[in-house]
């Protein structure tokens, strides 16, 4: 098994750790029996004869962190639920994957949805929880189609029940009743935000909350609630079946263990790669071809478009929480989406900001207005109709967003501003001084290169 | 009827048809049961009526607001905060083309460009043969296959221009199409069903599309000691008519609003010079 990441290496069978994705490429790798012989439910079974303050201290101890974006450890989240206080209990995952670049709980979920629903026993178990959700996207049927038919499995096989279907089938005592509830959301990025998402479960718009309280003291029904990342809680079932030594052999001492990169944009090979944390995109660059043939890359984003955009300069930052917050932005959700020297990142910059723009809720004024005036700005100065001191506007009115709006959405909004004004401001004034956009669009299609296409040549 | 309502205030939306309103009734309350409290319900209740008439009527509306002891404004507030939910008569595929930065980058803005010339139709507008309402979407979290293209939220991936017109084409032709990830489709109304709650009951639904897409694959074979596959590219080439312009640029197709300068009819526009 990999151990840290050593620095120069570059063989994907030394770099690599596929846990989560080890069968994918199995036959019918969705199903109970193929993740059944693929050591599926067995830390379950260790897990239902833990006394569930072991199994939290496990996980704490493992040092297993949100993947969902914050890095908030997984294990602390479960404790903060208080016990005996006579109210239900829920788990909440959040399976809303909508952040732009963001693309791994989807293919997760889609091959080895069994993963996740082991991950929410166990964590029911901990939590004392008898009821879970699960909040899927709405627009990816493929996967809600997996997971109807995971929990109805698991249903089957007596994992999830009644407490007695559960005793009589898994042979274990003092096994509580056990509901997954599956539930599509509508299109909404904002309900990725665990407050908004809960507002939406329980059927309205989904608005983030003010907190305090937190999720885990009034969180659903205004019940002590746990919000996890789909892949925090699929990484829960290894960690119990071979152990937080096992875990901790992986990564680093403050970000330990495994997790799935997303690799996407100009490169050979887009596509997941898991590994332990603290891969440097190098590394997963020269391991899976690089970037596509004759170009270089421009600028990336460490974990979608949240996080502030990176350059070749940081082609050497440990993919760890630490490392990336140390070169000026954050993991987020491992989404490496990379741009070669073709793409305009004004013209991508402006893209973004009109998804922040359409996906503010409205609740709060920095964010609703701000994005908006942002969008205005941008288009202008995309289309060579801005002027030198819209920039500073720019800079401005993003900061007037960041750290004041209601959640995360509003600093997710200016990132890419404040990042892109770094590190390409002459960009930016070759727009505005160039009157227009210097870069051709065609150039950067993924079929530009392929001889075969007899392409027409686009005005910028 | 016109957009603004005028004068006296709309009467209430008539009911479903009995046996339409039993045979919902029987699909709300198993919905229903799923939830501690009823209200969670909503958003699903919301893509069960969108199954029944294609969009979220006034009916529907009123449906929703009778099983969980809501007001319609209630109702109406969730309805109208979600994209998915649809507020008028649209066509059987929804065809959404990706145009979030990395996919547009990719292809997607000049995928959606071509399409709406090739349907002649605009985003969110509906084919006049009822078959196909164009959109454009923002990011569904499969952006190791950019461009990605929807169709009914089956995923279409690695699509060029070409392949993206043809698939349009059959679709209007009522040629059976496959996506690259997901099951045969089925119709607008027959995905909201699914989203609703209801299982696919389609024999080997969830089969198809295999265990997991190539881009899902590449690190693991990677690890596995066997080569990386190289980018998958269509084997169709991706040009453009010569009778057709390509895709100007820049291209932004969303809310908000236009600058003064696009929009010379509201001069005092947001950008406006002084004086200007």
């Amino acid at each position: 098994m990999t151990v840290t990441v050593e620095r120069g290496e570059s063989s994907p069978e030394k770099l690599l750790a596929p846990v989560l994705s080890s069968f994918w490429d199995q036959p019918k790798s969705w199903t109970l029996d193929t993740y059944l012989r693929h050591e599926g439910y067995e830390g379950m079974r260790k897990a239902l004869a833990m006394p569930p303050d072991d199994v939290i201290a496990l996980v704490k101890d493992a040092g297993l962190r949100g993947r969902g974006g914050a890095g908030f450890p997984t294990g602390m989240k479960w404790q903060f639920i208080p016990q005996g206080d006579g109210k239900p209990h829920y788990l909440v995952v959040n399976a809303d994957e909508s952040e732009p670049g963001t693309c791994k709980d989807i293919p997760l979920l889609f091959a080895n949805p069994h993963a996740l629903i082991e991950g929410m026993i166990i964590a029911c178990h901990a939590i004392r929880s008898e009821h879970a959700f699960i909040y899927l996207r709405g627009e990816v049927v493929p996967v809600l189609r997996r997971l109807h038919e995971a929990v109805r499995e698991a249903y089957e096989a007596g994992y999830l029940g009644t407490g007695d279907a559960r005793r009589r089938k898994l042979g274990l005592d003092g096994l509580p009743d056990l509901d997954i509830t599956v539930h599509a959301g509508a299109g909404a990025y904002i309900c990725g935000e665990e407050t908004a998402l809960l507002d939406s479960l329980e059927g309205r718009r989904g608005q983030p909350r003010l907190r305090p309280p937190f999720p885990a003291v009034a969180g659903l029904y205004a019940c002590p609630t746990v919000v996890n990342n789909v892949e925090s809680i699929a990484s829960v079932p290894a960690i119990l079946h071979k152990g937080k030594e096992w875990f901790r052999s992986m990564g680093s001492e403050k970000s330990p263990g495994f997790t799935l990169y997303s690799l996407s944009g100009h490169v050979a090979n887009p596509g997941q790669y898991e590994g332990p944390l603290g891969i440097t995109l190098r590394q997963l660059l020269d391991m899976s071809g690089g970037i596509r043939p004759g170009h270089r890359l421009k600028f990336w984003t460490p974990g979608g478009s949240s996080t502030p955009l990176l350059t070749e300069e940081h082609l050497d930052v440990p993919l760890d929480y630490e490392g990336v917050g140390a070169a000026g932005s954050m993991l987020g959700t491992k989404a490496l989406q990379c741009f070669d020297e073709t793409t305009c990142v004004v013209r991508a910059v402006t893209r973004w900001t009109e998804f922040y723009a359409h996906e503010s809720c409205g609740k709060c004024t920095p964010c609703r207005e701000g994005t908006y005036w942002l969008v205005q700005l941008l288009r202008d100065i995309e289309a060579g109709k801005g002027r030198m001191e819209d920039l500073e506007k720019l800079a401005d009115i993003a900061d007037n967003i960041n750290g004041k709006s209601f959640c995360a959405l509003g600093d997710g909004a200016a990132s890419p501003i404040f990042s892109s004004l770094k590190y390409f401001k002459e960009e930016y004034q070759q727009h505005i001084t160039g009157g227009g956009c210097p870069f051709d669009p065609a150039k950067s299609t993924v079929w530009a290169d392929d001889p075969s296409s007899t392409h027409l040549g686009v005005n910028a | 009827m016109t957009d603004v309502q005028l004068g006296m205030p709309q009467l209430p939306a008539p009911d479903y048809p009995a046996e339409v309103r039993a045979r919902l009734e029987a699909d709300a309350r198993e919905v229903i049961a799923r939830y501690p409290d009823s209200r969670s319900a909503l958003l699903p209740l919301l893509h069960l009526v969108q199954s029944e008439e294609g969009h979220v009527t006034r009916t529907g509306v009123r449906f929703c607001a009778e099983m969980l002891g809501l007001t319609t404004a209630e109702v109406t507030a969730v309805a109208t905060f979600y994209t998915m939910y649809r507020r008028g008569p649209s066509g059987d595929y929804q065809v959404g083309v990706c145009t979030n930065t990395l996919c547009a980058v990719m292809g997607g803005d000049a995928i959606f460009e071509a399409l709406q010339r090739h349907l002649g139709v605009g985003n969110g507008e509906t084919t006049e043969d009822g078959k196909i309402t164009l959109e454009h979407i923002e990011c569904n979290a499969a952006c190791d296959y950019a461009p990605v293209v929807m169709v009914n939220w089956e995923f279409f991936d690695n699509q060029t221009v070409d392949s993206a017109t043809r698939m349009v084409d059959d679709l209007r032709a009522g040629r059976t199409v496959e996506p690259t990830r997901g099951a045969p489709l089925c119709t607008f109304k027959e995905t909201a069903r699914i989203l609703a709650g209801f299982p696919d009951p389609r024999p080997g639904a969830v089969e198809a599309g295999g265990s997991a897409g190539p881009a899902s694959l590449v690190g693991l074979r990677l690890a596995k000691g066997e080569a990386a596959p190289g980018r998958v590219v269509s084997p169709r080439s991706a040009d453009y008519p010569s009778d057709e312009e390509a895709p100007a640029h820049p291209s932004s197709h969303d809310a908000p609003q236009r600058t003064s300068a696009s929009d010379p009819h509201h001069p005092s526009g947001p950008v406006a010079e002084e004086g200007e």
